[in-house]
């Protein structure tokens, strides 16, 4: 049996997602903003795409809702544009982010520091969120933006953006979040919370890679990322992706409608998992379950390190991440595990287990099976289990971790 | 960066079969127990290297006869990758059989050879050969146990680059050599920094006591120095060309003073040297006027052409005086 649990990484596109992009590579190929009838037939499809995205977020008709190339571009695009728009003229000059954002937000906003930004990177609770009082502390009248990610891709937990929002609003800063992993696996309704930019991407949600999207709440400036032809009203230029746009609407209406059913029945499964796991001795997992997209495991086995994990676990056809690696050239312990204060001897062991939709109970039953296979063979293999110890003068002196 | 590296190198597809047969199936994992090594009236030793919390440990056992110095058996223990047990395993292998004092000379590069498929192939890829160091490593440190020595005493040069085993001395002689400029070429030259990179700059895998960055800009300050010392030296013995910029100049204002000032005061003017600027053919000589000689006729004609003829007959035919 072959289980992938990954899905936090990318997700199997939906058969039916395949289904209606199928016309528009051979089909209907013209170019949407063409006048003749070869680009316009494409315009139904692509609206109906638009409407899918809208209510699915719930977005209102003054929002607009951008399609893009990936979160990456959309993450990118708000904190390039949002530097070049108030901070350049001096009206700003600080950014408020988290240490747990995904590399697009925090490598950007490494880049703008270089360009003499003021960048704030909040530090998470034991639960791995950012609290929202923390933000209102640090924001001054010169900051331009709060970026805070919906749902960490590590860790699940899910962050209160409600909260933060509603403070970004009293202060008048502008607020971005990076949903790449909350919309298509929990409800986001853009009219209950209030938030200024919102980067999201089909691939995680079983549309295909390669599109992803950026919601700008009532249709506020934002300067374009990409020049060009007037694409989507001006805002991002390149011929729109005809196929993938048609996609990831499919793909949000998919994931979306009656998504409480579908969270009840990805969480029963995860917590199955979750609670066969946490049967093994000296484990532990990251944040209150009910606070944690219902699909995502950050699990630390103490005494397995999380690649050797990998390995047993790619061997019995499981594929699962871990955000630390072994003696890799970016060596790193779990950043996010480090953050939430781990114990840094746990934070080289965590492996985290994302489900989908798809994902089954036979499925769920081969890998508690076969995981606790893999945690016995390399516990039994470990230095941390062994029972000699060394010789008076042998210990090994603590290392020091750096990150 | 070229097309090889657009996408990503799949790790675990780099390694040989030596190494997933190994990780699979160590031999020699396990223990050795004090009553196993006194049943054989030998001497047990274990030693500890790296830790959890660094992301990978080891743990060595050896058992020693302690009349011959041979290593009957060996055993470990590893919290790490694949590479890592693989690399312990193959370390344990190493060691039976040798005495202690053959064992210490095993280095990482032993280890990882002994993972290859063939002599040609590498057995991990470059950011995973720091796995086979903490071999290395751990049986110095067994080593030092049973020999009642520090472990740092079997290493005879300081080790910059672990994976490589590229000391101090070797790198800052072929930056010397080959006046290198950058980290990049060191690492084609030495292979250095080449693997883990945690000896490039601080902030990698492991601290390290020296790092690529320094040794480069020391060594190239240190050229700098040894340059500066030769040109001093040139230009004490008088050879202008070779002068530091600032001799250069000590150099003409003293021939002005000498063959051209006093006349130029006669007249009610003056001059002042503003810069020096070298190419290969010129050395460009930018003066200034003063009082009575700023727009004088001959100040563009036979005073310049007196001032520039003693330079060059004193100096260096290279030399062109331009007034600005």
């Amino acid at each position: 049996m072959k289980v992938y649990l990954d899905n936090n990484a990318t997700t199997m596109v939906d058969p039916q997602v395949v289904e209606v992009m199928q016309p528009f590579f051979s089909e209907i190929y013209g170019n949407p903003n063409s006048l003749h009838k070869f680009g316009t037939a494409s315009h139904p499809a692509i609206s109906k795409a638009i409407d899918q995205m809208y209510k699915a977020l719930n977005a209102s008709e003054s929002d607009d809702i951008i399609f893009t190339s990936c979160a990456t571009e959309s993450n990118n695009w708000v904190l390039k544009s949002i530097f070049s728009d108030y901070i350049v003229n001096g009206e700003k000059n600080h950014i408020i982010t988290t240490e747990v954002e995904h590399p697009s937000v925090l490598a950007t906003c490494r880049a703008l520091e270089n360009e003499g930004v003021k960048v704030t990177y909040l530090p998470v609770n034991s639960e791995g969120v950012v609290e929202p009082h923390v933000v209102r502390s640090f924001i001054t009248d010169k900051t331009a933006l709060v970026s805070v990610m919906w749902a960490s891709n590590e860790t699940g937990m899910i962050f209160p953006i409600k909260e933060i929002g509603e403070i970004c609003k009293e202060k008048g800063v502008l607020f971005h979040s990076d949903g790449v992993q909350a919309v298509g696996k929990i409800p986001v309704d853009l009219q209950d919370v209030h938030v200024d930019f919102v980067s999201m991407s089909a691939h995680k949600f079983h549309g295909p890679k390669g599109v992803g999207a950026l919601y700008i709440r009532n249709s506020q400036p934002l300067s374009p990322l990409l020049n060009g032809g007037e694409h989507m009203g001006g805002r991002r230029s390149g011929t729109l992706n005809v196929p993938y746009i048609v996609a990831m609407g499919k793909a949000i209406e998919l994931a979306t409608t009656d998504i409480e059913e579908k969270m009840a029945s990805i969480r029963a499964k995860r917590d199955r998992l979750e609670d066969a796991l946490l049967e093994l001795s000296d484990t532990f997992v990251v944040g209150d379950r009910e606070h944690r997209t219902p699909n995502t495991i950050l699990i630390s086995i103490r005494g397995v390190e999380g690649e050797g994990m990998l390995w047993d676990l790619n061997n019995g056809q499981i594929g699962a991440s871990t955000g630390s690696a072994c003696a890799s050239e970016d060596l790193q312990a779990n950043t996010v595990m480090l953050a939430i204060g781990a114990d840094s001897e746990l934070a080289h062991t965590g492996i985290r287990l994302s489900l989908s939709r798809f994902t089954t109970d036979s499925e769920i039953d081969y890998t508690i099976a076969h995981f606790k296979k893999a945690v016995a063979r390399l516990r039994a293999i470990s230095s941390s289990f062994a029972k000699v110890q060394p010789t008076l003068g042998g210990e090994s002196k603590a290392c020091e971790l750096h990150h | 960066m070229a097309k090889n590296d657009l996408l990503g190198a799949s790790l675990w597809d780099a390694y040989s079969n030596k190494v997933t047969t190994l990780m699979n199936n160590p031999k020699h994992q396990g223990e050795i127990t004090e009553e196993e090594a006194a049943a054989h009236s030998n001497r047990l030793i274990v030693a500890d290297f790296g830790a959890e919390s660094c992301g990978d440990a080891v743990r060595l056992y050896w058992e020693v006869d302690p009349k011959t110095d041979v290593i009957v058996n060996s055993k470990f223990k590893s919290f790490g990758c694949g590479t890592a047990i693989a690399s312990s395993d193959v370390m344990t292998e190493l060691c039976i059989g040798k005495t202690v004092q053959e064992a210490v000379k095993i280095t990482n590069i032993d280890v990882e050879f002994a993972l290859r498929d063939n002599p040609d192939t590498p057995a991990v890829p470059p950011q995973k050969m720091h796995c086979s160091v903490m071999a290395y490593d751990v049986i110095k440190k067994a080593a030092g146990l049973y020999m009642g020595v520090d472990s740092e005493s079997f290493e005879e040069e300081i080790i910059v680059c672990e994976c490589a085993r590229v000391s101090l001395k070797t790198l800052q002689e072929v930056i010397k050599l080959n006046d290198l400029t950058t980290i990049e070429q060191i690492t084609d030259y030495t292979k250095a920094g080449g693997f883990c990179k945690s000896c490039i700059r601080p902030g990698g895998h492991e601290k390290r006591e020296y790092y690529l960055v320094d040794i480069l800009r020391d060594t190239r300050r240190e050229m700098d120095e040894e340059k500066m010392r030769a040109a001093a030296d040139a230009g004490a013995k008088g050879n202008f060309e070779s002068m530091t910029l600032v001799q250069q100049i000590k150099a003409i204002d003293a021939q002005i003073d000498e063959s051209v000032r006093q006349f130029l005061i006669m007249d009610g003017g003056d001059m002042e040297v503003i810069d020096v600027k070298s190419s290969d053919d010129y050395i460009d000589v930018y003066i200034r006027y003063l009082g009575a000689c700023n727009g004088c006729a001959s100040s563009a004609t036979g005073t310049l052409y007196a001032i520039e003829s003693t330079l060059k007959e004193k100096l260096s035919k290279k030399i062109r005086v331009l007034p600005i």
